[in-house]
């Protein structure tokens, strides 16, 4: 029952992501591919639709998967969609909104913990480690869509990705907002696309 | 203010909270501020303070955490369930309606140019990301094992990230356990 799977792995990403926004990305992408729900390319393309939309990229990620995997479940791609996406959402918030609604009952002694603390000085590097190998894998989607072979370094594609990946990595560590960068890259995209491709 | 009016106000409040921040996260923090500690006064700003600190320590979004403890704070489950709810709701719209569009227009030619450039765009934004969350993290070996032994086993050697997630978190509770017993001899 695809509903059910959707609302399991979406309460196992949600339990098991310490960070928030990207820190999400290794469980989604392990989840997704895995169960065939989303292709790496859809994935980046829904980071760049969820950095140009409001709300927390828990919850966008998890209506946009659940959306397009309920579209498949048989009961027709609105309703399928608008039921995959309410699981989907429910699940990634759920673990959350139980384990804070304990933490705020036990606020004193949870802040004191040792084990926590503990916990935290080996967890917070590990997601950068993670987030870390996740950009790997998206990386190899954007410039060798093929697997890597040496045919890449003849076709255009793989240069205009190039320019444009340096153009925004410039943009960003000079701080302009995501959005601007984001639509910027798309208008390069498509004039890039029309002229050379 | 009674609880019902309350509750509704905490709705209402994070809504708006949800529908007006790009990019999630510490984003979200100026505007809690502002609507939660200065305008509606429901929590101080030490307490806010203390929130990040927990939700960094618990997992999910911190947007979900932030709402979660202000609402049981000030209205008990139900404050906690429609603070949530609010918070949740204008993404949850918002890309539903994005979803049934991008299945309309994907295979658009120009919509798969403009999505070619966004991709290479998104890396950037990731890489700036990921420098910003290193330069946060604390430089010492329990750090740099962690990072890179994280990196390494999922990167390259296909383990599950859950797996990883645990391993990392008892590692770092053996060597603080570790530490402190050194420090008291």
């Amino acid at each position: 029952m695809i509903f059910l799977e959707l609302l399991l792995t979406f309460f196992k990403i949600g339990a098991f992501t310490f960070g928030g926004g990207y820190a999400m990305l290794p469980l989604i992408q392990e989840a997704v591919l895995k169960n065939g729900w989303l292709t790496e390319e859809q994935i980046i393309n829904f980071i760049a639709v969820s950095e140009s939309t409001p709300g927390p990229f828990a919850i966008n990620i998890a209506t946009y998967v659940g959306s397009v995997v309920g579209g498949t479940g048989g009961l027709g791609p609105v309703w399928g969609g608008i039921l995959g996406a309410f699981v989907a959402t429910l699940g990634v918030v759920l673990p959350s909104f139980i384990i804070i609604l304990i933490v705020a009952k036990f606020y004193e002694r949870f802040k004191k913990s040792s084990l926590v603390s503990g916990a935290m000085t080996g967890l917070k590097p590990a997601v950068v480690g993670l987030i870390g190998a996740a950009k790997i894998k998206l990386l190899l989607t954007v410039f060798f869509p093929a697997g890597l072979t040496l045919t890449v370094f003849s076709s255009p594609a793989f240069y205009i990705s190039l320019a444009i990946f340096a153009t925004g990595a410039l943009l960003a560590f000079k701080k302009v907002h995501p959005i601007i960068i984001i639509l910027l890259s798309g208008v390069l995209g498509v004039i890039a696309g029309y002229l050379i491709l | 203010m009674s609880k019902t009016k309350r509750i509704f106000s905490l709705f209402t409040t994070f809504l708006k909270i949800g529908a007006f921040t790009f990019g999630g996260g510490y984003a979200m923090i100026p505007l809690i501020q502002r609507e939660v500690v200065e305008k509606h006064k429901w929590i101080t700003d030490d307490d806010v303070l203390e929130i990040i600190a927990i939700a960094e320590s618990t997992p999910g979004p911190i947007a979900i955490n932030m709402a979660t403890f202000v609402g049981s704070r000030t209205a008990g489950f139900w404050g906690s369930f429609f603070a949530t709810l609010g918070v949740v709701l204008p993404s949850f719209l918002i890309i539903l309606a994005i979803s049934f569009l991008l299945r309309e227009f994907q295979n658009i030619k120009a919509v798969q140019y403009a999505f070619m450039g966004i991709r290479a765009g998104v890396l950037a934004l990731i890489l700036k990301a990921l420098w910003n969350m290193y330069k946060k993290c604390k430089k010492n070996a329990v750090a740099y094992i962690a990072m890179a032994a994280a990196f390494i086993l999922v990167a390259f050697l296909k383990i599950n990230v859950v797996i990883v997630i645990v391993g990392c978190a008892v590692f770092g509770l053996i060597t603080s356990f570790i530490a402190k017993r050194r420090a008291k001899k």
